[in-house]
């Protein structure tokens, strides 16, 4: 008998997902079971595909043809080293999410839990088919279930019109997104006297003219970028993330997000064929414009999940980044250092998945215990709610990329890619790229002065609002997931040595080079990805001596002198007057950013005067890409339409002529 | 190979961090006083002040959480990590493959969100706005420190604080205009990140444009102690770097026991040096308002930059 597949198994976790999805749908209403069963079940699913990915890195490429689809389209299906990473990151991180889950719904929000639950286990299944792929068939197929099921979820809360407003410019930019993905395939596919071979093995095979292969990758670029939230088709996010249920928010921002960097690593570094130099500056250039922008609207949010799905384009930006030069790097046949960003991207997707999903299902027991995600009304709660407060810190120290934990790692593996630029061969690229690790130090502080406001508005300071009194902590199930999700973030944190090994077969896969040998020179505690005279960093010594040096000098102060205090009001300067009131508000807190970055934000502002009845203060900050792109997009749609109708006059007659003249016009151009 | 010699160097350079911080924050008090013709506190004032501290009781604010106890510690040490992978006296330090040039702008950073949160965390309104300020020194610094970095480590090939230092003290001289720059650069991102007079004012309090002390207001007893002996160590770790990074001459390697002991004098003797300047660039200079703040730290951003490009352009001949 042959034994079971890493792929088979791959293939029956999918099914078992959706099976869980069709069992929630059977009893819609039954909250109860399907919460504390059909989800953790879903979550069991999820460590196993986790672990078989984990399992397969490293191992030969799988493959099955499946017979369903259309008659003689099967489905062919391949699991390699690419799609093992994202499979990793799939299983590990929905697990934690899906255990959140278990705690998290409830009855009487919107759509029955039921649906909810099979929407959830189709998104879940429908990306593992995306990463599974092996043929543009069956990708576009799973990549549209997905946007549906994702759609669904986002408009959970379809009672209300700015919830639909969202699903459907989710929907919109998703279906761009699509049709772009097709014609990239399509390009790859059918070139000139092409195959028509739509598997990615005929792909692979074909050769394509610079002009055809620049313009399947550019396809790519805008179809995944708007599925990513590259700049300009970054809009859905902020709409969408707040839009939807915490877990969905953090499934969408820390996974699917990733299978769009997995399409478009999948295209630009195994299907289009050798990459032009030009692409990896295009890429850099779009990622270094996200990224900044990203992290400067995410400063001046004044709703939490608004400030963390900002912080998701910056993060999409920093990935973009990575793949530009690992392009421009892999263009020029410098494969080491090319293998040196693509780890960095890799890392920063398995650390982004982590700490974002992380954050993000922190904001859902803060909106459940609160119900406000507003900033401008939550404060104080790391007394209400310490667990989900220190978790959160974790989450936040990872995302604002400081040491020891995972989002350093990525950024350190960044910046050391860009030190090493000046080997290329090309003058002009030698002084842009250094300059763009510049803008990429700039984004990197900004990160850090975002979560600062996250967290010290959300869990620190007074509380702004009396009812936050009445907060409690997160449930077993929320903590459980919350626990694992920060685990995963200290873990990628403490060993990128260990991780890095098993992302190097990826990079190997990709670009015939990777790190290992390097890596494996020293203990699993040290990174040092060329050597370590040139540069190193050992997370785990890093970590000892702060937990040291914070144990030691607790111990001596209170040996040498004494652990005395008591507590009394705060002193502040002897004015004891100050309620909740005077702390900064969330508009307070970014004050510095938009005077400094004026001109990046389009702002409305009221400021009282002295003749105020009743003064108020009031700022609005909007993205110009609305103002400048989608209005007088959408108002041209709306006018040609205006346009349009004018044609439909309502007498058949004149219907039947315009038939008549299409099928004259036909004949005259169709002649053979 | 980490050998005993390396261990008790690696000690040696923390202990005397943690000596000599306070002492260098006095001499600056010292300079400072005879430049503005007033009469100098003792060279061991800081000390003083962190004995009194130590000793006296500790009052928390009622609004306190465990995050407030925490971070003092948490920026100590950090603190204390930063000054034991510059290379002081000597390059054998069993501690600096742990962080790099990179880490350590990161070590910094962590003790910056540290205390801007702790900041918050009694919800008091000074409280908040010196938080925000210092996160916003902070992002304007930090970038142009990683620039001052860049341009350094791509001189050395390396990234690493003790390769950076052996390269530089041991080659042939060569003056590259590239590290002027990016000295320069440096001297600017120093006094803002160390609360220094063009940025912020180390002896106000109760002003509305306090960063550093606004941030520490409630902060008593042996948390101000610990807090203010950072503050030391954090001026201390940046003159170190500095020196380490312009002036590298007369750091001891491996192995050499004799440069280790003439070492010693040599540090102290470019600390007296580098710190009266410092106090006679302070005197010389007006405090800025904070708005004024992100022009002058977007100069030194400028120059960093400029000096990589230089380094680029004219030093680089493939």
């Amino acid at each position: 008998m042959p034994s079971l597949l890493a792929i088979d198994t791959l293939l029956i976790a999918a099914c078992v997902w959706a099976i869980l999805g069709l069992a929630g749908l059977m009893a819609p209403r039954k909250t109860r079971f399907i919460a504390k069963t059909l989800f953790p079940l879903g979550a069991l699913v999820s460590v196993l595909a986790g672990i078989v990915g984990l399992a397969s890195l490293g191992a030969t490429s799988q493959t099955a043809v499946l017979v369903i689809g259309l008659p003689d389209l099967p489905f062919h299906l391949r699991l390699d080293n690419l799609s093992a990473i994202f499979v990793t990151l799939l299983g590990f991180v929905s697990a934690g999410i899906s255990i959140f889950a278990a705690g998290y719904f409830r009855q009487g929000e919107g759509t029955a839990p039921g649906l909810l639950c099979f929407e959830y286990h189709i998104f879940l299944a429908s990306m593992l088919l995306v990463l599974l792929a092996d043929d543009a068939y069956a990708f576009m197929v799973a990549w549209e279930t997905m946007a549906l099921s994702s759609f669904f979820l986002v408009t959970t809360d379809h009672r209300h019109e700015t919830i639909r407003r969202a699903g459907f410019l989710y929907l919109l930019i998703a279906h761009i997104g699509a049709i772009a993905i097709l014609l990239s395939f399509g390009v790859m596919t059918g070139g000139a006297g092409g195959s028509g071979d739509y598997s990615f093995a005929g792909m692979r095979a074909q050769q394509l003219s610079p002009f055809w292969s620049s313009a399947a990758y550019l396809l790519a670029l805008v179809g995944f970028g708007a599925k990513a939230g590259l700049l300009p088709l970054h809009v859905w996010l902020p709409e969408a993330h707040p839009a939807a249920p915490s877990p969905v928010s953090a499934l969408m921002s820390g996974v699917m997000l990733k299978t769009a960097i997995y399409g478009l690593l999948r295209v630009s570094f195994d299907l289009v064929g050798t990459p032009i130099w030009w692409w990896g500056v295009v890429a850099l250039a779009i990622g270094l414009a996200t990224a900044l922008f990203g992290v400067l609207y995410s400063t001046v949010q004044s709703d939490m999940k608004r400030l963390l799905a900002y912080s998701s384009i910056e993060n999409i930006g920093l990935l973009a980044i990575g793949i530009g030069l690992a392009l421009i790097f892999h263009s020029y046949r410098m494969e080491a250092l090319a293998a040196l960003a693509l780890t960095a991207v890799f890392y920063h997707c398995l650390a982004h998945a982590g700490f974002k999903s992380l954050l993000f299902l922190c904001t859902g027991s803060v909106l459940h215990a609160t119900k406000e995600r507003s900033l401008g009304k939550l404060g104080g709660l790391i007394h209400r709610m310490p667990w989900v407060a220190w978790l959160a810190l974790v989450g936040v120290i990872a995302s604002a990329g400081l040491p020891p934990l995972s989002g350093f790692v990525s950024e350190w593996l960044l910046l050391q890619s860009f030190l090493f630029s000046p080997g290329l061969p090309h003058a002009w690229l030698n002084m842009v790229v250094p300059v763009a690790a510049a803008v990429v130090a700039l984004v990197a502080a900004l990160a850090g002065f975002a979560m600062v406001k996250f967290y010290g508005i959300i869990f620190l300071g007074q509380m702004r609002e009396d009812s936050l009194k009445d907060a409690h902590d997160a449930g077993v199930w929320e903590k459980a997931g919350l626990v694992w999700l920060a685990l995963i973030t200290v873990l990628l944190g403490i060993m990128p040595a260990t991780v890095i090994l098993r992302i190097d077969a990826a990079t190997r896969q990709l670009l015939g080079a990777g790190l290992s040998e390097h890596v494996r020179d020293h203990g699993w505690w040290m990174l040092a990805p060329i050597s370590p005279e040139r540069a190193s960093y050992e997370s785990v010594i890093f970590l000892v001596t702060i937990v040291l040096s914070v144990w030691l000098g607790r111990w001596l102060v209170h040996h040498l002198y004494h652990g005395r205090g008591r507590r009394s009001a705060a002193w502040d300067c002897g004015y004891h007057f100050q309620g909740p009131r005077a702390q900064d508000t969330a508009e307070g807190f970014s004050q510095p950013i938009r005077r400094i970055f004026e001109p990046m934000f389009r702002m409305q502002r009221h400021l009282p005067t002295a003749r105020d009845r009743e003064p108020y203060y009031s700022v609005q900050v909007e993205d110009h890409f609305w103002h400048w792109l989608y209005l007088p997009i959408a108002r041209l749609a709306a006018w040609l339409s205006m346009r349009i109708t004018t044609l439909q006059g309502g007498r058949i007659a004149v219907y039947l002529m315009y038939s008549f003249i299409t099928l004259l016009l036909l004949l005259l151009v169709a002649r053979p | 190979m980490i050998s005993i010699s390396g261990l008790i160097g690696q000690a040696f350079a923390i202990a005397l961090a943690l000596v000599l911080a306070p002492l260098l924050l006095g001499w600056l008090g010292m300079c400072r006083a005879w430049l503005q013709s007033r009469s100098a506190p003792p060279l061991w004032q800081p000390y003083f002040m962190l004995r009194k501290l130590f000793n006296k009781d500790v009052v928390l604010a009622e609004t306190a959480s465990p995050l407030f106890r925490f971070a003092p510690f948490v920026v100590f040490g950090c603190m204390v990590l930063a000054c034991a992978i510059i290379p002081t006296l000597s390059t054998d330090l069993p501690l600096a493959p742990a962080a790099d040039a990179l880490a350590l702008v990161g070590v910094f950073g962590l003790a910056r969100v540290f205390i801007s949160l702790a900041a918050m965390d009694i919800g008091t309104s000074f409280g908040t706005l010196g938080g925000r300020r210092e996160m916003l020194i902070g992002f304007l610094a930090e970038p142009a420190l990683l620039m001052v970095i860049f341009t350094v480590a791509m001189i050395a090939q390396s990234t690493s604080v003790a390769t950076i230092v052996e390269t530089l003290a041991h080659r042939d001289f060569i003056i590259y205009p590239s590290l002027a720059f990016a000295g320069i650069a440096f001297t600017f991102v120093a006094f803002a990140e160390n609360a220094r007079v063009p940025v912020d004012n180390p002896a106000t309090h109760l002003e509305l444009t306090m960063i550093h002390e606004a941030m520490i207001l409630e902060y008593s007893g042996r948390h101000l102690a610990l807090i203010e002996w950072a503050a030391c160590l954090k001026l201390y770790a940046y003159s170190c770097l500095g020196l380490a990074l312009f002036l590298p001459w007369g750091i001891a390697e491996r192995d050499n026991f004799m440069a280790l002991v003439a070492a010693i004098p040599l540090l102290v003797l470019k600390l007296l040096v580098g710190g009266f300047l410092l106090a006679l660039l302070e005197t010389v200079n007006a405090k800025l308002r904070i708005f004024r703040a992100p022009e002058y730290l977007g100069t030194a951003f400028l120059l960093a930059v400029l000096g990589l490009l230089v380094r680029l352009l004219l030093e680089v001949k493939a």
